[in-house]
């Protein structure tokens, strides 16, 4: 059954498939735990996925480039990111509502309006996607180098986020103080921190990131719009904020993790075609739920997460 | 003293909370390089006037002069520019970040962080204020002595030289406040201006050049401590003559309603907060719980409650062991009734009207259900009777308990808590954040329970109010009695000495 | 009288009517949501008066019209009820999808093995019964995680969806599956176990009429019950609720097993009640569209019913909307999204007397 742990040329590919299911994962999680160290709970993700998806396949298809796909995938996260923050933020809706509200609007919205906007529905799209870039030298490094080393940018882009968001948290003075708004709110503002404009970039800068993940499978992996195409995507991501304890190193590896489970158990139903393939499919999303029951002293996300601030509460 | 100019002017500040009026036409001056104090009750409006100032609350009317000049202050931001720091009475810090973290955090740099020369600086000012900081400590791990100081030295750091402090030795030990004190000397010295907001009396004739009293909002005098009593003072603030001490007859001792031998709880962090601590509760008697903050005084309730699980120990009310009751069955089969510190947080459901909130604690047993049915008409009826017996002040019992004041809300807990005549009942910090009436109205009330033979056990970090209104005081520290002694015998330096760890000989 | 008074009592006229126009929230988001519905319409080149003349008599005004719509409304009002009962103890029970499912598959099985010397309604009962129990023991999975591991249930609820529909296809593919079927579905149950129709000539089966009894069963629990008091003691503060002596760790599992049994119901009626045989992936998203109606009907169970009438009725009608001006079906699902969206921002707006009052005596004061 684990034949192809044995075999290098097999495991690279596992590996490599591993990378590119973790992608949109990454994007969404950096996004998540960006929103939520500055307190604000988005759990919109999915819907965010979803909306990047839908607005790279509107993009790539009236402007006929990939990157035309790209600007309007960040410009949908970032217009439900500024839903979420004025609901959520100004207007102190239960972000935990608001979130669902933007997820079922999501999938109401795209599924509308890919039949509206493309010929014959999202399925039957063949869009302009971005091909794979090499990097010099390590991609010549044989069978791993392939796999690992010649991705398409948006891979790249993914992995400079967590490298992005680790440095603006902990290394800059912005970063300490969106750890601050996450953290205590009252004590941010009484040190005269703009609390809610730095929770709105948090908020539209992290829903543009998760909506970057749905373009990545938009314009790299399938290049079509299909209804429900983020799958619970945006749920694992937050299973690796939790699992990642808030800390962008540690859960850009939970969503390693994750993206693993799901290559190797493609590989399983693809080398045991006699078991039903549900049994190998279900394995991602039970992963997700063992790890984060698994997860031994519970950590602490950010005091203030989900709670809106009112400087006048009495 | 009036040749000094003005610091800082308020000239008719109004500011509403709904139609409450939380400072009605507020004026006073404060001259520079003077301590000067605004002394008033719980519900002055002293924390709002302040919150006015630092721009954390909009006025609704009124000017306010720095230095002669009006300002705008909507934003703590331009309060700050103007020289105008606060160091508030719930520090406005964040606890996992570390000391140097929370001195900079908002003030402008260079966007790649590098706080070495912070560190150095913030060692400077430690210095010159007489203190030992560690710039790397996390804040949480600081004693909170120590956390103040860095609340004000984060003012400083900012180059504020208008300090206005909330409350602040509500949190101190005696022989922080006398450090502290010594403190304020010297930051008046160096010709800063000091606002010190307070409702301790000996504080202000201490420490005061002049004190502005306040009551229900309004400005009621601006005295200069050189010309003033405490009495007048007393009298001003309170807005009638205060009799120092409630009248009451020797209590009539019975038997022991509460034992506690040797228990043992940890906090919600897991950390030891009671140490193997005993006491006896009798009947007919107020027992008096004194000490510092965070000594494990709400442990110690939450366990005699039943909120808390004890790792070793007993607990036996009236003369029943405690183990196996739930809080509820702990009220209506030992008889016990608990007033929990935070009666917003656990005390009531704030969501929930009154008359549901009158049987919070019963409403699952008969007469209010029966066979898991709820019997509305009983609850009403219940509760109507027991708001007009406690004076609960309200349009209907279907109000919301969120809508009333906190004395209000204080009045339904303690008439839940006591009509069915308990045979002991635990108090936590029963008076925090009440107006005057709502205080003495408290204060009676538990009297009276203990004149009916009823065991208090009363938990408290206003030492005035223990030695006004217990029978025996026994002082706790790190999680056990380390003394006690007949409320008569007690004075503030002896209290003082045990809160502090240093057992008498 | 003096004229002070006379203003007072028109003031507090004024605060009623106010009152008023506060408590239809929820009726001004669904206006809303048609009027941007309408702005849809228009730009799939169709007029919206005649769409939703279209879908309204297609959905309220037609025999079998209504009849498709109480069918539809049916699995909505019990995921409705699966969402409101976990969430008046504070807790958000977003995978009603996955406790349809194995709902339906606990279902499914019973009918199946049961043994038939037992009586046809005896047996019916006995599958609903199973269903409630599959769907509640599903639900009560991520109210044991949350009341004892403090796993975040909104996750580990949907996840749990996922796994469970994956389940179905597993357990149909390996078992339960119809020989020489061209898609997953399982065999046919008896005949005896399909529920009653209570409309002649429409799908409308009794089940309908239980779905209705369950969201009167859930509001008398809610209301009128310790049980019931306690789940919204909880959901307001737990600390509360321990001092009040209520288990909030029993609560949460209880609450959400409640939620789910709801949602094993649903399952349970798509089976007995209108295939006849369990389908891998039957529900079009009936767990999510319970999110809807539970938000719409403001968490009441009543209110659950009319919630979830308004949507089947946007269902059904999208069809007769579809045929009268060519507008696709998913504009519905577009609509729905709307109107949790508007619903959501009418939270926002909350009624203050006193701020009214206000604002009402300085109008007076400017005439």
């Amino acid at each position: 059954m684990f034949d192809f742990l044995i075999d290098p040329v097999q495991l690279a590919n596992v590996l490599g498939t591993a990378l590119r299911l973790s992608i949109p994962l990454i994007f969404a999680a950096m996004g998540g735990l960006l929103c939520e160290r500055s307190g604000v709970f988005n759990i919109a993700l999915e819907g965010q996925i979803l909306f990047g998806a839908f607005g790279a396949a509107v993009g790539a298809f009236y402007f006929g480039s990939a990157y035309g796909g790209l600007v309007i995938a960040i410009a949908f996260g970032a217009a439900s990111g500024l839903l979420l923050a004025v609901l959520g933020i100004t207007l102190r809706v239960n972000q935990i509502v608001v979130g669902i509200a933007i997820i079922l609007f999501a999938t109401g919205f795209t599924s509308f309006m890919s039949r509206l906007l493309f010929p014959g529905g999202g399925n039957s799209l063949k869009l302009d996607g971005f091909s794979n870039i090499d990097i010099p030298l390590l991609s010549d490094i044989p069978i791993l180098g392939p796999v690992l080393f010649s991705q398409n940018g948006l891979v790249y882009v993914a992995i400079f986020s967590v490298f992005a968001v680790h440095f603006v948290l902990f290394r800059t003075r912005v970063g300490m103080s969106i750890r601050a708004v996450g953290e205590s709110p009252a004590a941010a503002d009484a040190a005269g921190i703009h609390v809610f404009a730095l929770r709105y970039a948090c908020v539209i800068i992290g829903s543009s990131l998760a909506a970057l993940g749905g373009a990545y499978l938009v314009l790299t992996q399938v290049l079509l719009f299909s209804d429900n195409i983020s799958a619970g995507k945006g749920f694992i991501a937050l299973a690796a904020i939790v699992l990642g304890r808030w800390q962008p190193s540690i859960a850009f590896m939970a969503c390693l993790l994750f993206g693993l489970f799901d290559a190797v158990q493609l590989r399983m139903q693809f080398d045991q075609p006699d078991i039903p393939y549900q049994v190998f499919a279900a394995l991602p999303y039970l992963v997700a739920i063992l790890a984060l029951v698994g997860l031994m002293g519970q950590a602490n996300p950010p005091s203030s997460v989900g709670r809106p601030y009112d400087r006048e509460m009495r | 003293m009036t040749a000094a100019p003005a610091r800082l002017t308020l000239e008719g500040i109004v500011k509403r909370f709904g139609t409450f009026r939380a400072n009605d036409n507020v004026s006073l001056k404060i001259a520079k390089g003077s301590i000067h104090a605004i002394l008033g009750e719980n519900g002055a409006g002293k924390s709002t006037l302040m919150n006015v100032i630092y721009g954390l609350y909009e006025q609704d009317g009124g000017r306010i002069l720095s230095n002669g000049k009006e300002v705008r202050i909507t934003d703590p931001r331009e309060a700050m520019a103007l020289g105008i720091g606060m160091v508030h009475q719930h520090f406005k810090q964040v606890n996992t970040m570390s000391v140097v973290e929370n001195v900079v955090l908002g003030l402008p740099g260079r966007q790649i962080l590098n706080l070495d020369e912070d560190r150095r600086r913030i060692k400077e000012l430690a210095d010159e204020l007489g203190s030992e900081i560690d710039p790397d400590q996390p804040m949480w791990t600081l004693p909170i002595g120590t956390q103040q100081r860095v609340e004000i030295l984060k003012m400083l750091y900012r180059d504020a030289d208008l300090l206005i402090l909330d409350e602040p030795t509500s949190v101190l030990t005696p022989t922080e406040i006398k450090a502290f004190f010594v403190l304020l000397e010297k930051l008046r010295e160096s010709g800063r201006t000091i606002l010190l907001i307070t409702h301790k009396l000996d504080e202000v004739m201490d420490l005061a050049d002049r004190v502005t009293v306040m009551r229900l909002g309004r400005v009621e005098a601006e005295l200069e401590i050189a010309n003033t009593t405490p009495r007048e003072l007393a009298r001003v603030m309170v807005g009638r003559d205060v009799v120092f001490d409630i009248q009451h007859a020797p209590p009539k001792v019975g038997d022991p309603v509460l034992e506690l031998d040797e228990i043992t709880a940890v906090d919600d962090r897991g950390i030891g907060a009671l140490h193997g601590l005993s006491l006896t509760v009798r009947g007919g008697e107020i027992l008096g719980i004194v000490g510092i903050d965070g000594n494990g005084q709400g442990e110690l309730a939450e366990a005699i409650a039943g909120l808390r699980s004890i790792s070793q120990g007993r607990i036996a009310i009236c003369g029943q062991d405690a183990s196996g009751f739930d809080p509820s069955e702990r009220k209506s089969v030992l008889k016990m009734g608990y007033v929990p510190e935070d009666r917003q947080k656990v005390g009531l459901d704030l969501d929930s009207d009154i008359a549901f909130n009158m049987v919070l604690r019963s409403f699952r047993a008969p007469p209010f259900s029966k066979y898991g049915w709820i019997d509305f008409k009983k609850i009403r009826a219940h509760a109507v009777d027991l708001a007009e017996r406690y004076d609960i002040r309200m349009q209907s019992v279907s109000q919301r308990v969120r809508d009333l004041s906190g004395g209000n809300q204080q009045k339904i807990i303690l008439a839940r808590e006591i009509e069915d005549n308990p045979k002991l009942l635990v108090v936590a910090q029963p008076t925090k954040g009440l107006d005057v009436g709502a205080i003495e109205f408290v204060q009676r009330t538990l009297l009276a329970q203990r004149d009916q033979g009823t065991g208090v056990l009363y938990i408290s970090s206003e030492l005035e109010e223990l030695l006004l209104v217990a029978d025996r005081l026994a002082v706790i520290f790190k999680g056990r009695i380390i003394g006690d002694m007949p409320a008569s015998e007690a004075t503030s330096e002896k209290l003082g000495l045990l809160m502090t760890g240093r057992e008498l000989a | 009288m003096s004229s002070e008074t006379l203003t007072d009592a028109r003031t507090s006229r004024l605060l009623t009517v106010i009152r008023v126009i506060y408590m239809l929230k929820t009726v001004w988001a669904v206006i809303v949501a048609l009027l941007i519905g309408a702005i849809f319409i228009l730009l799939a080149g169709g007029d919206p008066i005649e769409g939703y003349t279209a879908l309204f008599k297609g959905a309220f005004l037609d025999y079998w019209g209504i009849g498709d719509t109480l069918v539809r409304m049916s699995p909505l009002l019990l995921a409705g009820l699966a969402v409101i009962i976990p969430l008046r103890a504070g807790l958000f029970n977003i995978g009603a999808e996955g406790q349809i499912y194995i709902g339906a598959l606990f279902a499914t099985i019973a009918a199946l093995y049961l043994p038939g010397f037992l009586p046809g309604w005896i047996r019916i009962i006995l599958c609903m019964m199973a269903g409630a129990l599959g769907g509640g023991m599903w639900a009560a999975i991520p109210g044991l995680l949350k009341a004892y591991r403090g796993t975040n249930e909104i996750i580990t609820s949907l996840l749990l969806s996922y796994v469970a529909i994956y389940l179905i296809g597993a357990v149909l593919h390996a078992w339960l599956i119809e020989p020489g079927a061209p898609y997953p579905y399982s065999r046919e149950i008896d005949k005896s176990l399909e529920l009653p129709i209570f409309m002649p000539r429409t799908q409308a089966h009794v089940g309908i009429m239980v779905a209705w009894a369950a969201a009167i069963l859930v509001a008398v629990m809610l209301w009128r019950t310790t049980l019931g008091q306690a789940i919204q003691v909880v959901g307001h503060n737990k600390h509360a609720s321990s001092y009040a002596g209520l288990s909030v760790k029993r609560l949460t599992v209880l609450s959400f097993a409640m939620g789910g049994a709801m949602g094993g119901l649903a399952g349970t009626f798509e089976v007995l009640g209108l295939k006849y045989r369990l389908f891998d992936h039957f529900s079009p998203g009936y767990g999510m569209q319970g999110i809807i109606v539970a938000f719409l009907a403001a968490l009441n169970p009543i209110g659950a019913i009319f919630a979830a009438i308004f949507l089947a009725g946007l269902q059904v009608g999208a069809g007769s909307m579809q045929r009268a001006t060519g507008i696709d079906t998913t504009m519905v699902a577009a609509l729905q999204g709307l109107v949790v969206l508007c619903v959501a921002v009418g939270l926002a707006f909350k009624f203050h007397p006193d701020r009214w009052r206000r604002r009402i005596a300085a109008w007076r004061g400017n005439e």
